[in-house]
């Protein structure tokens, strides 16, 4: 079986500094400092889709570096809380802090910059862009963060003799297997180099095999890189890749052995 | 499976005699291999003797000589222990996780919390064998899949039991 190469040497082409530095200071300095250690922070969380309440209070504290499983039967609100948590939802009631910064006081341009330079994403199905090559789909975070076009495809061609996927740059989706096409989805989520790493599902899509190597690969690159990562998955055999798991059920957020979530 | 642990859960629902406990204890956690009578009654005198149970007199009748036995505090005491602890997650342990989900839904005890702890030594159990896996060579990696996949195996009852407990509560209430 494949075993998860080394990451490609040196930092990607940004990482972000000029988003940092449009984040508001903290409004509560103790706050601030309680997150510190936390990269991702939400605090009891409430969001209802019309009358269905899919977070009733959900908090969860992500240290930095760290891998963490979200687990729970479906429809517990284990997704509406990752994309929470990524600033891609906006709740109805709490708080998401990321780094010692509030999300709710950003600007929706301020959260797609987050998002875009801090953040990288991989969910079950790869959405890669059909139109594209496989070496474009990877290097798209950076081509949007405004990375000029011959180091983003430099740098998003390290990634794939990283990911066993030497050979297929100009594949496009539909000439990839699920496995391949998620190991481009894989290194188009860490080729900017985020903070941290949201995955709904990684392997949902993949076999017993694929799915295993896809976990070896991310969770290497990610220590590696010193990537956190928060990991939705309802699969247990995915779940022993992470640090820790907590659950999600009825919208609020525990844990098994009765930590703090 | 604890056979002793068993039958005392079983004797903490009511004050009951050997010949009952046999009956409940073989239709529920039998499964075709039933308790023998000197077995049962073997237990319950070694119980007594421990001062988990006290042996009440001899109850004379048509029948054979019958006593009735009933759980102390002491005795309590160890079935709440024992379902609480999670067991040791390794593979097999099929008759055992169901024992005590059924007798923590007997006694009213907190079933889906034995069920969120055995799940956590689960979960425990998949990460070591998971960090094993890395590097490891091909033999030792085929053998931790091979508990992996069982482990798994406990976790998807495990998790489809929690689903299910109001259910199964209403199927063993006497």
């Amino acid at each position: 079986m494949d075993r998860p190469h080394s990451g490609p040497a040196g930092p990607a082409p940004t990482r972000g500094a000029t988003v940092t530095a449009h984040l508001p200071g903290p409004a509560d300095p103790a706050a601030a400092e309680r997150t510190t250690a936390n990269i991702v922070e939400a605090r009891d969380l409430v969001l209802s889709f019309g009358s269905t309440p899919a977070l009733c209070g959900a908090s969860l504290a992500v240290r930095r570096g760290e891998i963490v499983a979200v687990m729970g039967p479906s429809g517990s609100g284990k997704s509406t809380l990752l994309h929470c948590l990524a600033g891609i939802l906006v709740p109805d009631e709490g708080e998401v802090w990321y780094g010692g910064q509030r999300l709710g006081g950003l600007s929706d341009d301020s959260r797609s910059a987050l998002r875009r330079d801090q953040f990288g994403f991989v969910f079950q199905s790869g959405q890669l862009v059909p139109e594209l090559a496989a070496e474009e789909n990877v290097a798209l975070p950076l081509l949007l963060s405004g990375i000029r076009r011959r180091p983003a495809m430099e740098a998003a061609r390290k990634w794939f003799a990283t990911l066993g996927l030497d050979g297929l740059e100009r594949r496009r989706s539909g000439e990839l297997s699920g496995g391949q096409a998620q190991r481009v989805a894989l290194a188009r989520g860490l080729v900017a180099g985020p903070q941290v790493l949201f995955a709904d599902e990684p392997t949902g899509a993949l076999d017993s095999v694929s799915g295993e190597l896809v976990m070896d690969l991310l969770t290497a690159a990610a220590r590696e890189h010193g990537t956190t990562v928060i990991l939705v998955t309802h699969d247990a055999r995915v779940a022993a890749y992470a640090d820790r798991e907590v659950v999600v059920r009825d919208g609020k957020v525990g844990t098994l052995n009765g930590s703090r979530p | 499976m604890s056979v002793p642990l068993t039958l005392l859960g079983l004797l903490e629902r009511g004050p009951s005699h050997g010949y009952d406990l046999k009956r409940d204890y073989d239709a529920y956690f039998g499964r075709g291999r039933q308790l023998r009578y000197s077995q049962v009654y073997a237990t319950l005198s070694r119980l007594a003797r421990d001062g988990k149970a006290i042996a009440g007199p001899v109850e004379q009748g048509a029948g054979p000589e019958r006593r009735r036995y009933v759980i102390t505090d002491e005795g309590v005491a160890d079935v709440q222990r024992w379902l609480a602890e999670p067991a040791p997650p390794e593979p097999d342990l099929q008759s055992e996780l169901f024992a005590k989900v059924v007798l923590a839904l007997m006694l009213g005890r907190p079933a889906g919390g034995f069920l969120d702890a055995q799940r956590a030594a689960h979960l425990q159990r998949m990460r070591e064998l998971t960090a094993l896996k890395q590097g490891g060579e091909p033999l030792d990696v085929l053998l931790a899949d091979l508990t992996i996949y069982r482990l798994e195996a406990d976790l998807r009852w495990i998790d489809h039991t929690a689903a299910r407990l109001d259910l199964l509560q209403r199927a063993v209430q006497r």
